[in-house]
This record gives structure tokens, C-alpha cells and sequence, in this order.
């Protein structure tokens, strides 16, 4: 480590700290919304299904 | 009785250039914007002479990419709109070659008047003459690639809503390097160094451009007219 | 051999297999990444020059390299969609895109970052950032092109076509370095031969590499079950699995 420390990193924290943060929210972005339009999807899905089956019902009647 | 395709060519382009020439206002539109967007640059800047011709190569070529997207709308659309389109595809005709005439005829209305339209645009932006050849061959070539390219994001885009706006996202971005060496090329003929080297790149992507983008653009229409 | 491939065209296939992979990406990517950021912030020696501020390259590098693996993965799999008419390869595309655009963005941004202390500048018009920025806009026009479509197999064909004239870039940003004289230095590990860099920063650059790959791979896996049910909410098999 250079004479700035750790947190310091040698003079240049306010460049190389901003950039793994960024990276941090880049990661925890994809994770969430991929998370997300998936349980969307999933949702959309048995909403469809349940419409279908509730119509099969009413054509029996 | 069959049609071959060099007469089929032909008579696509004439056809083009005849609706074309039927209303001559659309034609001075795109030329008119260009000549407006231009003078906007000295007015906002409030440059001098001398400054002003330091940075005319880039306001030239903003100011033709910009006219020149305002006329792609209509290369496809009014035949779209009326079925004609659909009608050649079927006709038989390869679609690349349909393309390719229309494109064609659209550059001459187009590229090839923005073209002649330059020297005047030119001397309001301060470039000396001794810069006007190469200024005009680079906006042949880099006119004709938009065309092309225009041809492309056309296809994708006809009937969509806000079309106009996709169409500037989709072209703007495939045509900046066009604008680089365009603009590279006028600045250096300027500056009165040897401008090869960017006419040179800027012919490379000419001919790539006119060599793939006949199918690319046929492939945008199928994929538009299924 | 060909019932693999074959395979990949199936729905639920695809499907089930994201599935069951997704878990397994995160987790390695998880040890990946973690061991490149810890080694590359605090045990990697500082370099001779750029001091601390080197250690940028651990999230600009591989990030740069995944904007445009991702893209030309993208490409490749919008021109099988279109050309095989293979439905799963459009189900790819639109996963990937908005996983690339975010990675453009971060390549773009921690490279502004590290040009400040080292260039001076946050920002130069050379080819290599240009051609990266070009590259943003692209994923911006296919993300565009693809949502204005009301018919989304056409979306689908449309921005498969526009990925695939766009791939023309990619090698442009590559070679950028090489064709043109650019502020931004030349391949380090990319090059044919003993890389130009000491194994100590080199190692957890590796891992860092191979993490984003699987963590790559992870939200692929995610974003694809939602195009795969996205796109075959009729079918049968649907009901299965969306049953938990």
C-alpha cells in the first residue's frame, strides 16, 4: 500500500472509490430488475392462466 | 410481358423522380432547413469571421446530417401508406433492387441538391474557396452513405408511431463516423493539408455502406410488410 | 450431437434450464468477484505510475469487455432468431439488452473517472470513447426500437436487424487503439503472448473477468425466464411451471 492508507488510496479515493461504488449499483440494478420483470412475467403468466380457465368454465355453463 | 431488372431499376427511379418533382416545395424543405440551421450557429455563437471558419467544417456536416433525416421519412412512407409498397415486393423484383432505385432517386433529390446547395452555406460559414472541392465530394459521399443508412432505419421504422424521432435515434449513432471524416476532411482542405486520408475512409465507408445496406434495408422492408 | 441444439430451441427447455443454472452463476460469481475486488483493492501492489488510481482497471476492464461481449452476443443471437427464425434466440436479444447498456454506462463512467487523475480530463472525443459512446446509443435504439412495436415478433425482427448492422462497431472499438493514435492505452491482456502486466494486479484482474462473465450469465438466466414466459403465456407447459 502506498504512503495514503487503505481508504486513502494513495491520494486518488474520490476516483477509485465513485467507480466501485458505481460498479456495486450496476450489479444490485441487474439483480434487482431482472428479479423483477421475472416475478412481472410469472405474474402475467397466471393471470393469462386464470383467465383462460375461468372462460373454459363459462362455456360449460 | 417480363421486365428485366436493369429496366425495372429504371423505371422505379423515374417513377420516384417523377412524384418527386410534382411538388417541388417538399424538395426546397430540406434544402431551406439546411440553410436555417446553419445560420443559427454564427447567430447563437456570435463568433467572429476568424473563429466562425475554425468551426464551419462541424456546423456543415451537423447541419446536412440534420436536413438530410428530415427527408428520409417520406422515402418509404407515402408508398406504405397507399399499398404500392406491398405491391412491389410482390411484383417480383428482387427487393434489394427495388431499394436501390428508391434510394437512389431520393439521393439526387436530396444529397445530391444539398450538395450543390453547400458553396452558398460555405461562404456564410467563412470557408474559402480553395476548400469547396473537397468540401463537396465529402458531402457526396457522406450524403449518399446517410442515404443508405437512412434507407435502413426507414424499412424498420415505417407506421410506427414517433417513427421520425426513432428514425434520428437509430441512423444518428451509424452515421458519426461519417461526421468525423467528413468533417476532418473539410477542416483539413481548409487548412490546406492533404485531405486523402479522410476522403479516403470516408470513400471505404461509402462503398462498405452501398455494397450491404441494399439487403439490409430489403430485410428491414420483409420484416415491415409481413 | 444435434439434439443439444435442437434442444436450446425449446421453450421449456430454455426455460427450466435458466432456471436451474441462475443459482449456481451468482453463487460462483459471487466468490469470483468478491476475491477480485478484495485482492485488487487491498493486496495488489500499487503501480509505478498511476499509483492507487490503477486499481479502477479492476471494474473499468471487465466492464468495457462486457459491453461489447454482451452486444455481440446480442447480434448473434437476434440473426439466429431471424435467419432460423429460432424464437429463443429473439428471447436472448432482449434479455441482453438492457444488461449491456448498463455495463456501457459503467465502462463510460469509471473511465471518465480514471481519465480525470491520469489524462486530466473527464472526457476526449478519441476513437476508443467514442466508439464505446456510439455503442451506448446503439443499445438505446435497440431497447427503442424493440418497445415501439405493438406486434412483438416484429419488435423482435426489427431490433435483431438493428443489433446486427450495429455489430459493425464492435470491432471498431477493439481496434481503435491499434488503427488510430488514442489517448487510451493499448491491450494489457488481450494480446497474443506474455501480457504487460505484473501477475500480482494480474490475477485478481482474471477474476474479475471470469466473475462478470458469471454474474453475466446469472441475469441472463433471469431476464430470459421472463422473455421465455413473456412469449409463451398460451402454451401448456406454462401452467407447471408457474405454479409455485
Amino acid at each position: 500500500m502506498t504512503g495514503g492508507g487503505f481508504w486513502e488510496m494513495g491520494g486518488y479515493a474520490r476516483y477509485v472509490w465513485p467507480c466501485f461504488a458505481l460498479a456495486a449499483v450496476v450489479f444490485a440494478w441487474n439483480l434487482w430488475s431482472a428479479r423483477r420483470y421475472l416475478a412481472a412475467a410469472r405474474l402475467r403468466a397466471r393471470r393469462a392462466l386464470a383467465m383462460a380457465a375461468s372462460e373454459g368454465d363459462e362455456h360449460q355453463l | 410481358m417480363s421486365v428485366g431488372p436493369v429496366e425495372a431499376f429504371w423505371l422505379i427511379t423515374r417513377r420516384e423522380l417523377y412524384l418527386s418533382f410534382r411538388r417541388p416545395e417538399q424538395l426546397l424543405q430540406p434544402l431551406v432547413f439546411f440553410l436555417i440551421v446553419t445560420t443559427l450557429f454564427p447567430l447563437g455563437l456570435n463568433l467572429q469571421l476568424s473563429l466562425l471558419r475554425d468551426m464551419s467544417p462541424g456546423v456543415l456536416w451537423v447541419a446536412a446530417l440534420l436536413s438530410s433525416l428530415l427527408s428520409l421519412d417520406a422515402l418509404f412512407k407515402s408508398d406504405a401508406d397507399d399499398g404500392t409498397l406491398e405491391q412491389l415486393a410482390l411484383s417480383g423484383q428482387g427487393l434489394a433492387l427495388i431499394v436501390t432505385a428508391k434510394t437512389c432517386a431520393h439521393w439526387v433529390v436530396s444529397g445530391a441538391a444539398l450538395v450543390m446547395v453547400a458553396p452558398l452555406v460555405a461562404i456564410a460559414l467563412n470557408i474559402p474557396s480553395v476548400a469547396f472541392a473537397t468540401m463537396m465530394v465529402s458531402l457526396a459521399m457522406g450524403t449518399l452513405t446517410l442515404s443508405w443508412l437512412g434507407a435502413i432505419g426507414a424499412g424498420l421504422t415505417i407506421g410506427l408511431r414517433r417513427g421520425n424521432v426513432l428514425l434520428s435515434l437509430i441512423v444518428l449513432p451509424l452515421a458519426m463516423p461519417l461526421l468525423i471524416f467528413g468533417a476532418a476532411a473539410t477542416d483539413r482542405a481548409i487548412s490546406q493539408i492533404s485531405a486523402a486520408g479522410a476522403l479516403y475512409f470516408l470513400a471505404a465507408l461509402c462503398v462498405f455502406t452501398c455494397t450491404l445496406a441494399p439487403f439490409a434495408a430489403a430485410a428491414a422492408l420483409r420484416i415491415t410488410l409481413e | 450431437m444435434w439434439t443439444w441444439f435442437y434442444k436450446l430451441a425449446s421453450p421449456p427447455y430454455v426455460y427450466s434450464s435458466a432456471a436451474a443454472l441462475a443459482p449456481w452463476f451468482l453463487g460462483l460469481a459471487a466468490l469470483t468477484v468478491g476475491y477480485g475486488v478484495i485482492d485488487g483493492l487491498a493486496f495488489a501492489p500499487p503501480d509505478y505510475q498511476q499509483g492507487d488510481a490503477f486499481r479502477i482497471i479492476y471494474v473499468h476492464a471487465p466492464g468495457a469487455w462486457m459491453s461489447t461481449f454482451i452486444y455481440t452476443t446480442m447480434a448473434v443471437a437476434g440473426a439466429i432468431g431471424l435467419i432460423w427464425r429460432i424464437k429463443m434466440g429473439h428471447a436472448v436479444a432482449a434479455a441482453c439488452a438492457p444488461i449491456g447498456a448498463s455495463f456501457t454506462i459503467l465502462a463510460l463512467a469509471t473511465g471518465s473517472l480514471w481519465g480525470k487523475p491520469m489524462w486530466g480530463t473527464y472526457w476526449a472525443w478519441d476513437p476508443r470513447l467514442t466508439s464505446e459512446l456510439i455503442l451506448l446509443f446503439l443499445y438505446v435504439g435497440v431497447l427503442s426500437l424493440r418497445s415501439a412495436f405493438e406486434d412483438a415478433a416484429r419488435g423482435d425482427r426489427a431490433s435483431a436487424l438493428l443489433a446486427i448492422v450495429g455489430v459493425v462497431n464492435v470491432p471498431i472499438i477493439h481496434y481503435s487503439v491499434v488503427w488510430w493514435n488514442s489517448l487510451h492505452q493499448a491491450a494489457t491482456v488481450a494480446k497474443l503472448g506474455k501480457p504487460s502486466i505484473d501477475a500480482a494486479m494480474l490475477w485478481p484482474l482474471l477474476s474479475m473477468f471470469l466473475g462478470c462473465m458469471l454474474f453475466f450469465g446469472a441475469v441472463l438466466c433471469l431476464r430470459l425466464q421472463g422473455e421465455v414466459l413473456n412469449r409463451e403465456r398460451q402454451a401448456s407447459w406454462v401452467r407447471q411451471a408457474v405454479k409455485s
